[in-house]
């Protein structure tokens, strides 16, 4: 492993804080009593099983590139160094939330950090990507777009118009599927003519950034490193991460539940273990007390921000109707 | 600055050219914009001035039309994209309504939408039913996006450069049997119409009429006709139906008691409803007589001359309408 340990420290760091941030908040959404449910509504996307996608791909990133994904947004706005207290204010609808309790689980955003948003309709922000990269084009800026994209979202017709403009424009985004294998419930060969998504490149005269193990951060990290020289001097490419997610689609889901042995198999090769092991395989056993260290601290941190939520004020009247226009 | 008697696409195209010439970030995306010079011909010389970087010929994909301009309006660009027609912007409604329109409020102003989809409207010349439609109403539904449609050269002219340099997302729509009527239009740049403002085009005492677009026109030939029977109409062109302003029609409603609202647009929960509305909710007082319509007929457009025209409001309907409640 050539990578520095510094690095995978702090990779390991931010895949446990995910961890610890979405088992936290299912335990708050489903909280035994009414009165300790503080993440309401229907909606909640866990990004558990997913971290090392989401990690290792914004760790490839630079300052002033640009990411945009889904609704399963909590653990890409954590890695690209959102405040975990802002993002759990968020969920509780609280005033102090990233989006001033207005967006919820589903709308994490921080323009500060060229965060673009978390988006609810699916595909629906594949052509802000399309967009937002035409603006490095525009004023020749060293500056790409990352889109994360659901196994299901390239069914839509978002997908395709999307991706063949960025194509056309050979405009510098990394398309990064993330195939956790099943569109809500529904598979995805059950779902897709072309199961290997990342094939769809061709279709577009892009370059095919093929097929990586999503579950391994270093091989994200080094997928997406190299993505992001092709993007800026060539244009488009497409990768498919292949990933899984431990929960459902989202808090109503019980399906995903049943399936036990696939998950299993996936859990062998957990992330966040499968990280520790490289650690302590390439650092030594000296590691290991450094890795509890970080996982008692992440859990602190969670701690605080769902202090912090508690303890922050709701929107009033007046923020009903703020914002509506600039 | 003195003004020119040039045509409504003249007009248009020269607040484009104007605010291109005025702002490098002002550009212009959407079909045959470039070599083609425009379906209506309103960008013809475009691509010769600005090149293909500010001019971009897009594919047929409205979608990623709509979502690119918001992607790139997003991070500081000011996209005026086109749809050639307004029915074809059905296709991008996911991205104007749930993208566009929310995005400042849903991440509580951390970014602005400063963009303007400009499509072609109206019935008749037997385009037939998908291609013949008035649909202003629909997107005036939603908070967050700015709806405009102007009744003549100047106030296109001014409007456009008013949405132009809005910070909101406008959709602005033009009057296709509007494009060849002159007008007197200021030849300055500095020219503006200001966003939901309306206009009172003609002054009158028994009856106010009030209408956008195209209808303006049958109104204005009404209050002509009517005058001969000694019948004073006053005619208030809104311009914008969102936001709404209706100070000019409440001003006017309280010395004539009396309103008709003319629509080039369908009758059934459309914009006279809303003007009717709001009439009889602060109105009620000066109230003589119910607020009629004179709307298209509540039919699919059909290709036919010969019954096509009898499902368009015309001047002699609204004429007939006024007689109903004088």
């Amino acid at each position: 492993m050539t990578l520095p340990r510094e690095k995978l420290l702090e990779w390991y760091h931010q895949m446990v804080l995910i961890r610890h941030f979405e088992e936290r908040s299912l335990d708050i959404y489903h909280a035994p009593k009414p009165e300790d449910r503080h993440i309401g509504g229907v909606y909640l996307h866990v990004y558990n099983g997913q971290e090392a996608t989401g990690v290792g791909a914004l760790a490839a990133l630079k300052p002033q590139d640009h990411v945009i994904t889904a609704y399963r947004d909590h653990g890409i706005a954590i890695a690209r160094g959102v405040d975990p207290k802002r993002i759990m204010a968020e969920m509780f609808g609280k005033k102090t939330g990233v989006s001033g309790g207005k967006g919820g689980s589903m709308h994490i955003a921080s323009a500060e950090h060229r965060m673009w948003g978390g988006y609810a309709i699916v595909g629906g922000h594949l052509p802000l990507a399309t967009g937002i990269a035409m603006k490095a084009r525009y004023m020749d800026l060293d500056e790409v777009t990352l889109s994360f994209i659901g196994d299901g979202a390239t069914n839509n017709g978002y997908f395709h118009e999307a991706l063949n403009m960025s194509a056309v424009w050979k405009l510098p985004v990394i398309w990064l599927i993330e195939n956790n294998l099943y569109g809500m419930g529904t598979a995805v060969e059950d779902a897709s003519g072309q199961v290997a998504l990342h094939k769809r490149a061709i279709a577009y005269g892009m370059e095919d950034g093929g097929r990586i193990d999503g579950m391994d951060v270093t091989v994200v990290y080094d997928a997406i490193t190299q993505a992001r020289e092709y993007a800026i001097k060539h244009g488009p490419i497409l990768i498919e991460s292949m990933t899984y997610r431990y929960e459902g689609h989202g808090v109503s889901d019980k399906v995903a539940k049943e399936r036990k042995d696939e998950m299993a198999k996936f859990q062998d090769r957990d992330p966040i273990k499968l990280l520790a092991q490289q650690m302590h395989d390439a650092f030594g056993a000296g590691i290991d007390d450094e890795i509890k260290r970080i996982d008692a601290q992440a859990l602190r941190e969670v701690d605080e921000s769902v202090q912090f939520a508690l303890e922050s004020p709701d929107p009033t009247y007046a923020d009903l109707f703020s914002n509506i226009y600039a | 600055m003195a003004d020119k008697n040039i045509s409504m696409r003249d007009a248009v195209r020269n607040a484009l050219l104007e605010e291109m010439r005025r702002d490098e970030r002002v550009y212009i995306m959407g079909q045959e914009v470039g070599k083609w010079n425009g379906t209506h011909k309103v960008t013809r010389g475009f691509l010769d001035e600005f090149g293909p970087r500010r001019v971009k010929d897009a594919p047929i994909s409205e979608m990623a039309i709509a979502g690119a301009a918001i992607g790139s309006a997003m991070v500081g660009l000011r996209p005026v994209a086109e749809i050639m027609t307004i029915n074809f912007a059905f296709l991008a409604l996911d991205q104007l309504i749930n993208h566009a329109a929310k995005i400042h409020y849903m991440f509580d102003g951390q970014m602005k939408v400063p963009m303007v989809m400009r499509c072609a409207t109206g019935w008749g010349n037997q385009a037939t039913a998908s291609h013949s439609q008035t649909p202003e109403p629909i997107f005036a539904h939603f908070p967050g996006l700015y709806v405009g449609c102007p009744s003549n050269a100047r106030d296109a002219k001014g409007m456009l450069k008013a949405a132009i340099r809005d910070d909101n997302p406008v959709l602005f729509t033009e009057v296709i049997a509007l494009y060849p009527k002159p007008g007197p239009v200021p030849d300055d740049e500095e020219f503006l119409v200001p966003i939901g403002k309306s206009d009172l085009k003609r002054d009158g005492d028994h009856v106010t009429l009030v209408a956008y677009g195209r209808g303006v026109d049958w109104a204005l030939e009404a209050a002509k006709m009517l005058e001969r029977d000694g019948v004073r109409a006053a005619v208030v062109d809104l311009r914008w139906l969102r936001p709404l302003d209706m100070s000019i029609v409440f001003e006017s409603f309280k010395k004539t008691n009396r309103c008709v609202v003319v629509e080039e647009s369908l009758p059934h929960f459309s914009f006279g409803s809303e003007i009717a509305a709001q009439i009889q909710d602060k109105m009620f007082d000066y109230m003589d007589a119910p607020v009629k319509r004179v709307s298209a007929l509540d039919v699919p457009l059909p290709f036919a001359a010969e019954i096509e025209l009898m499902a368009l409001p015309n001047a002699q309907k609204v004429v007939d309408a006024v007689k109903e409640i004088l």
